[in-house]
């Protein structure tokens, strides 16, 4: 774990956050400030919030209440006489280029190729010329350890292998932040180690991550924070060390206590 | 009864130059309206699964008459009705070259906007056949909903519409006889003036049923070829398939060479 410099520039700035399914709140205001280089991991029980949170961070889901700043850009919304009302699509576009997301089922595209699937984003949103995209994304799949695969399908790929080319994808926009929805809860045990390490590689290269992830031990080895949900609320949010060894809610301490128990 | 073979032989093997310009007709219109409609039915389709409600009323009234009423009916009311009704009439036109009759024109409108309807329900059913994290992962990425949809959504989606493309097509076929009630001289029209003038009602039909017989089996074969390209599984796995047969599969815009 690295440590992040308190006065390192504001990466993400969510204030009172609330989010409603129908009659359901899920998000019950949410106040999180993550600078820049810092390593966020989120843990809670299914149905806590914290993947619902995370997508609101890059406006896949629409918020109530609240508001949500990643790099001084105002998500989703613009602010016309103190009241927000939702942004146009080309300028919530925009602002997605700038936050990368990895999904739970990876969600590449089946009639691409890994290097194709790198690419798309790169030429067709940034205008970045083809031969400049096809060497960055070559660099890219290198670097998740696939450069021999570039021309598989994703048919064609292990789970690990289709995360780790996802991985690549979303770094190719050159994102200022990283969310990470349970990037390893899909795969095969045996192929989780695989992901996590080019998930380490990127933190120890001072990329901002927020994970949504139970894989205590990359939280242990990489996370500067440790957030704990719990029904919409941020109920804990300590460095690793003291997360572990002597978290300050109830919930928390149980919480672990099932998850280092059954990981055991 | 007395079949007359000679007759029959002489009419399927050396058709005149009015079955030769009924068949062009009726292949060329097929190919017009299909092509017409299925570009239609697309922009159908998107209204259809669109969120505003402004477009998806009028889209799902224009494909509840389209399908509610018979084709037939559509045909004459178009060209017929309309002009009784003295509020379009159809005009020839010269298009330099050739002259469009206007029942021609009329015809093709017609069976455009009855294929419409039918193709915007498959090509709705293909888009929502996609899954809807392709469309969450395009959009992290920046993409806006022209973009996601021509390269993302719809390229998955004709895997699902290629089959029945091809049936509607089989369809239209057929359905342009339906002409020949606005006097389109098509290859039914056309066998209807040459019995006319020969009598030989039995062996004529038999003619032109073969005909339609052998555009439909050699579309059978083109659209064979199509579904092997389009419509295979999406679940099969590629060591079932093979590397090669899922290029084939998945050949939009490639780069290099398949290893």
């Amino acid at each position: 774990m690295k440590s992040v410099s308190a006065i390192a520039p504001i990466i993400v700035a969510a204030q009172k956050v609330e989010k409603q399914f129908g009659r359901l709140q899920v998000l019950k205001g949410i106040d999180l400030t993550v600078r820049k280089g810092e390593v966020v991991v989120i843990v809670g029980a299914s149905g806590s919030g914290k993947t619902t949170f995370i997508r609101c961070l890059n406006h896949l889901e629409k918020i109530e209440k609240g508001r949500i700043e990643v790099n001084g850009h105002l998500i989703g919304y613009r602010e016309k006489n103190g009241i927000l009302i939702e942004d146009s699509e080309r300028n919530i576009a925009r602002q997605r280029c700038e936050i990368g997301m990895v999904f739970q089922r990876f969600n590449l595209f089946p009639h691409l190729t890994a290097l194709e699937n790198i690419i798309e984003a790169p030429v067709h949103v940034r205008k970045i010329p083809r031969q400049e995209a096809l060497r960055v994304g070559r660099a890219l799949l290198a670097r998740v350890g696939l450069a021999e695969k570039e021309n598989s399908y994703p048919a064609q790929l292990s789970g690990g292998q289709q995360q780790r080319v996802a991985i690549a994808r979303a770094l190719a926009m050159r994102p200022a932040l990283m969310l990470f929805d349970e990037p390893t809860s899909a795969l095969d045990p045996e192929m989780i180690g695989e992901v996590l390490d080019v998930m380490k590689e990127l933190a120890r290269e001072g990329m901002t991550m927020i994970v949504v992830s139970h894989e205590m031990g990359f939280a242990r080895e990489v996370a500067n924070r440790m957030l704990m949900m719990h029904d919409g609320r941020i109920i804990e949010d300590a460095p690793p060390e003291r997360f572990f060894t002597a978290p300050v809610h109830e919930r928390t301490q149980t919480f672990l206590s099932r998850v280092i128990g059954k990981s055991a | 009864m007395i079949f007359d073979w000679s007759f029959f032989w002489h009419y399927l093997l050396r058709p005149s130059s009015v079955y030769l310009n009924g068949l062009w007709l009726t292949l060329s219109i097929s190919v017009i309206a299909q092509g017409l409609g299925t570009l239609l039915g697309l922009f159908l389709a998107l209204a259809r699964v669109s969120r505003s409600r402004l477009l998806q009323v009028p889209a799902r009234v224009f494909i509840w008459g389209m399908r509610g009423t018979p084709l037939l009916v559509q045909i004459i009311f178009i060209y017929t009705g309309l002009a009784a009704a003295n509020i379009f009439r159809f005009e020839d036109i010269n298009l330099g070259f050739v002259t469009l009759p206007g029942n021609i024109q009329a015809g093709i409108l017609a069976l455009s906007l009855n294929e419409a309807a039918y193709m915007a329900e498959i090509i709705r059913a293909g888009i929502t056949s996609v899954d809807v994290g392709q469309t969450e992962a395009a959009k992290s990425l920046g993409m806006t909903y022209p973009l996601y949809m021509r390269r993302i959504i719809l390229p998955q989606a004709a895997r699902v519409v290629i089959p029945p493309l091809g049936n509607e097509f089989n369809g239209m076929l057929k359905n342009t006889t339906l002409l020949s009630v606005i006097g389109v001289p098509e290859l039914l029209l056309a066998t209807q003036m040459v019995t006319s003038a020969t009598f030989r009602v039995f062996e004529l039909y038999l003619v032109v049923a073969c005909y339609y017989l052998t555009l439909t089996t050699l579309w059978g074969l083109v659209q064979q070829r199509l579904e092997q390209r389009f419509g295979e599984p999406a679940n099969a796995s590629p060591t079932e398939i093979g590397s090669a047969g899922f290029r084939r599969l998945f050949r939009f815009g490639q780069l290099g060479d398949p290893r």
